[in-house]
């Protein structure tokens, strides 16, 4: 359609001159592709809620995973991304005030909301990434056991986690990161963890307050079962690899699907607030060369509000069933 | 945009605004409120909230519920279908009233099945 060019004001109607349910083309083809994605994304956040379900003993708790806040040390679980939260709400606001200014026809105030709605977008999609990068990253390490089952390890005196490099113990080893110049054939393989298995085991062995924390909930059904200290040796028997942080495959905080979810449905909102935040600069600095103005109408930011709101609001969702609950 | 005649009563016209700008302050309020109260509940987490509903948290019903007047106030405020023809606007929102639920119902019901087999049944979990 050549309406997407024209600065006429004739681009709002239908071929057949009407507004059926007094919404314009436009319009009207941005709820229906905010109804069709807003279908994809609870496909997505059920076929988590189900994953969850199947395995809802061993299911990480989020405060134990999202306990950082940049700049910060200790343990901060939900500001960051309470923080979060309203960036995205109060980007969406203004994106709201810019819709309304173009009702009025006032140009600089568009340009200005506008601008402090890319900027709100920004902040959060870095944020991601940041909080993308702390989770890659993890903090205290952990063992998998041959079932796939992960014991993450507690100070006995204080009952909170402890790294790996408090306890592990170093023993001389001649196990090399396999790199591609090394190979016989084509092969290759990712970092290694810092400690090798038998030195976290021999570390646990010669340090009495270490003590080993199951990915199953305990008797109260909201925390996880610390192990005796005898129970925490026979429990390390199993064990067979040193985890640090998550990827695709490993998650040190608990089952991998918890780590293939975040990864997967953060993702897919992030890219979506990506675009968002493109659409909104292009539309930006149409609104700077005066196109809506000429086209006696700014229904164009309306459109992109529309489909920025719908970012936030996919985000209330996503917060909620990923942090929350 | 054309017509310029803003519903500005929210819950169920008790609070009244004087202007759409004034409107879009008063959601914001709203919306950080419930933000702050959900995270004051994830870090308190009571130990009232703490017993099971219906098979779930009462804390997690909390959230959830929370969070869809929090997707309300979104939808019909700032994507302004409170201003809006009912017949578009039930044709948009009745769809995912509709499915959504259902979807979630059959996979939760579902993945939950599969955790009791798990559990009780003759297969081991530990693969």
């Amino acid at each position: 359609m050549e309406a997407t060019v024209t600065t006429e004001s004739k681009e709002k109607v239908w071929g057949g001159g009407n507004e059926p349910l007094r919404a314009s083309y436009g319009k009207m083809m941005m709820w229906f592709f905010i109804v069709s994605d807003a279908l994809t994304f609870s496909g997505f956040l059920v076929s988590y809620g189900f994953s969850r379900f199947k395995f809802i003993e061993i299911w990480p708790i989020a405060d134990e995973v999202f306990t950082h806040v940049p700049f910060f040390h200790g343990n901060y679980p939900m500001y960051y991304v309470a923080f979060m939260t309203f960036i995205l709400i109060m980007s969406s606001v203004t994106m709201v005030l810019a819709v309304d200014a173009g009702h009025k026809m006032k140009k600089t105030k568009v340009t200005w909301y506008m601008f402090a709605t890319i900027i709100g977008g920004l902040i959060f999609v870095g944020s991601q990434a940041w909080e993308w990068a702390t989770f890659i990253k993890g903090d205290y390490g952990a063992v998998e056991t041959k079932g796939g089952n992960i014991l993450q390890f507690v100070n006995a005196d204080t009952g909170k986690r402890i790294a790996l490099e408090e306890f592990a113990t170093t023993i001389p080893s001649e196990r090399d990161r396999l790199e591609r110049k090394d190979a016989f054939w084509f092969q290759s393989e990712g970092s290694l963890p810092s400690y090798t298995i038998n030195e976290v085991v021999e570390g646990v062995k010669s340090h009495p307050n270490v003590l080993v924390k199951t990915a199953f909930f305990d008797e109260t059904g909201h925390k996880k079962e610390v192990l005796s200290r005898e129970e925490s040796l026979e429990a390390l028997k199993d064990a067979k690899l040193v985890v640090e942080g998550a990827n695709l495959t490993r998650n040190e905080y608990g089952h991998p699907l918890f780590a293939d979810f975040f990864f997967f449905i953060t993702g897919f909102h992030g890219f979506h607030v990506f675009s968002g935040i493109v659409i909104n600069i292009i539309i930006f600095f149409n609104v700077i060369i005066g196109t809506y103005e000429r086209r006696g109408h700014y229904e164009m930011v309306e459109k992109v509000g529309l489909y920025w709101h719908f970012v936030d609001l996919v985000w209330v969702f996503v917060f909620t069933f990923f942090y929350l609950v | 945009m054309a017509h310029d005649n803003h519903k500005l009563a929210i819950f169920r016209g008790t609070l009244n605004f004087k202007s759409n700008v004034q409107k879009i302050w008063g959601v914001l309020i709203l919306l950080s409120i419930i933000t702050a109260v959900e995270v004051a509940l994830g870090i308190v987490r009571p130990e009232w909230s703490l017993t099971k509903v219906l098979g779930m948290k009462l804390l997690n019903w909390i959230f959830i519920g929370l969070t869809i007047v929090k997707a309300y106030y979104i939808a019909w405020d700032f994507m302004h279908l409170r201003d809006e023809k009912a017949g578009f606007k039930w044709s948009l929102v009745l769809p995912l009233v509709i499915l959504i639920p259902y979807l979630v119902f059959i996979l939760l019901v579902e993945g939950d099945y599969i955790y009791e087999v798990y559990k009780d049944g003759f297969v081991t979990w530990n693969f």
